[in-house]
């Protein structure tokens, strides 16, 4: 039995890329969510969680309408990057991002809307400016929740199936993830292989799951409310 | 110098009654008690002058700085109102040592500078050697000190207090009276404080702002307000008086005299200017200007017979409580050569007698 490793490696670098990215722009967003009022917040709340609720056939055919060659965006990647988006292991990073940043949010403005209001009016109060809030008693305050969150969100990029083959395809050797690969192994009958592809991101999986758990737990002391 | 002018209406919710805070003081250097019930708007006044709340009309004068100017909209940031605020629950940060929550707050300044006011501070506030700990591993005592000194730390033009003694026992509550005397000497900056404690008020207070629903009702020094307050509200707030409903039944101006009817029972009191016979007033007298006796057959003038109904222990003295919400206090000894008795008269001094 002769397994390509190529599918596992692709799928560990897609979710690493795609859980930072969805962490730079995740917090933002729940920044923003969390402590900006503005007209049509619910919308984009709203908007944010829709990717979660969709199929992710459904989330695929929207992305590749406004990632693909002929369009706007489609057009802007490639003359940058001097090739097109859709079908490169880019686009399964862009897959991972949209399968996966949800929940970074979700949990991340829970985290943030948890935060102690008087903890803020202290910190502005010492004359910190928003930034610094931010960096040094928000972030710092809710820093576990949102590791947390972020290993999950690894733990689902490394698992999406039908967005990346929506817009990455399955292009072995290039743009084959791990969640396609052993979907071809059982299509194409190599059952060992499938095999040991399962297990290994079941552990992998389990890992960062446990991880997650032991992140959740309260680290300022007993008397501290969980934040 | 703070003189603040706050308006802030509050909508009629469907499970809220409408409220609205519109009030005027200013306060000087040394202490303001801003005293109230709950519910009265004092922290509120607190949060506005810190920049937390946005009045609707007013305008906030610190020094010679406008903070809040409802006509040209000015509401200057918290960051920039140089306003020292100590949280009631502290809100030191948890994930910080004591040391840093200090440092938080000069961080503008140059190293060795912070480096030294901080030391100034931890050793001011006798913290030096927890400075290392987090807020979690300290005692009460030691996080109340460590939020005044961190309020203080960067010289703030007034500090603001929400609360402090709020579920602190009586040694804590000591401790922090003198610190926060302490501060008053070195720092000489207003220093406004919020309680519904009346005891507070007195021990810390030079001046006082009475609020009651959102509306100064009396200002002036603590003891001037335990004195004379300005209506029977404000007699029922401080919670130290017998308040007794009373009719105006004579008034001779010539012999200084008038007399009052209390249910069954005529009291003579002093002649009270600008009133009319007929009046129903509020008889105010504070428990340990009373005095009483066995019940002795017919009560003698301005003897009230009561019934005990029972003795409160104080730290020292004996508050006798009877019948008809009247409360008498004295001395222990003076109670103990009375024994065990059930019926009383109380007696009411003609002079001293105030109506409301």
């Amino acid at each position: 039995m002769s397994i390509d490793w190529f599918p596992l490696w692709l799928s560990l670098r897609v979710a690493c890329i795609s859980t930072v990215l969805a962490l730079a722009i995740g917090l933002w967003l729940a920044w923003v969510l969390a402590n900006r009022q503005f007209r049509g917040k619910e919308a984009l709340d709203a908007f944010v969680t829709l990717p979660l609720v969709l199929p992710p056939t459904v989330l695929g055919y929207y992305l590749l309408v406004v990632l693909g060659r002929n369009s706007p965006i489609g057009h802007l990647y490639e003359w940058i990057f001097g090739g097109p988006l859709v079908f490169s292991w880019q686009a399964a990073v862009v897959a991972a991002l949209f399968h996966s940043a949800p929940l970074l949010v979700k949990s991340a403005r829970a985290a943030f809307e948890s935060v102690d209001h008087s903890y803020e009016r202290a910190a502005r109060n010492l004359g910190a400016s928003e930034a610094r809030l931010f960096w040094r008693v928000t972030l710092p305050l809710t820093r576990r929740s949102i590791l947390a969150a972020a290993a999950l969100a690894f733990a689902r990029s490394l698992g999406d199936f039908g967005v990346t083959l929506m817009i990455a395809g399955n292009i072995p050797g290039r743009t084959q993830t791990v969640a396609v690969a052993i979907y071809d192994a059982v299509e194409a009958d190599h059952g060992a292989v499938a095999r040991v592809l399962v297990l290994i991101v079941s552990a992998v999986s389990l890992v960062v799951l446990g991880l997650a758990n032991r992140l959740t737990t309260n680290p300022f002391g007993p008397r501290q409310t969980a934040l | 110098m703070i003189q603040a002018r706050i308006r802030k209406q509050f909508a009629t919710g469907p499970e809220s009654a409408g409220f609205s805070l519109d009030l005027e003081f200013q306060a000087a250097a040394g202490f303001t008690v801003l005293f109230g019930p709950s519910g009265s708007g004092k922290t509120l006044t607190l949060d506005s002058i810190a920049g937390f709340v946005r009045p609707d009309q007013g305008r906030i004068l610190l020094d010679d700085q406008i903070l809040f100017d409802g006509a040209s909209g000015v509401h200057l940031a918290p960051r920039l109102r140089h306003c020292g605020y100590v949280f009631q629950n502290y809100a030191l940060f948890p994930h910080m040592t004591l040391r840093k929550n200090l440092e938080f707050a000069v961080e503008q300044l140059p190293r060795l500078e912070r480096h030294r006011k901080v030391n100034e501070m931890l050793e001011k506030f006798h913290l030096t050697e927890v400075s290392g700990r987090r807020p979690y591993e300290l005692s009460g005592g030691q996080k109340q000190r460590c939020s005044i000194a961190r309020a203080l730390i960067a010289a703030p033009r007034v500090l603001l207090l929400d609360e402090p003694s709020i579920g602190l026992d009586a040694p804590l509550r000591a401790e922090l009276y003198s610190a926060l005397r302490q501060v008053r000497e070195e720092f000489g900056i207003p220093m406004l404080l919020v309680t519904h404690d009346f005891d507070e008020c007195l021990q810390l207070g030079d001046e006082m702002v009475v609020l009651r629903e959102g509306r100064v009702v009396q200002c002036g020094p603590p003891r001037k307000i335990l004195e004379q307050p300005a209506n029977v509200g404000v007699a029922k707030l401080l919670g130290v008086f017998n308040l007794l409903p009373v009719e105006i039944r004579a008034l001779d101006p010539g012999r200084n005299v008038s007399r009052l009817r209390y249910q069954d029972f005529e009291l003579t009191g002093p002649y009270f200017p600008s009133r009319l016979i007929g009046d129903h007033v509020w008889l105010c007298i504070r428990p340990d200007a009373l005095s009483v006796a066995p019940r002795n057959g017919k009560p003698g003038m301005n003897q009230l017979p009561a019934s005990l109904l029972r003795t409160v222990d104080k730290p020292d003295r004996v508050r006798l409580e009877f019948a008809g919400d009247i409360a008498v206090e004295l001395d222990r000894s003076t109670l103990e050569q009375f024994g065990n008795v059930k019926e009383w008269v109380i007696e009411f001094p003609q002079i001293g007698l105030r109506i409301l």
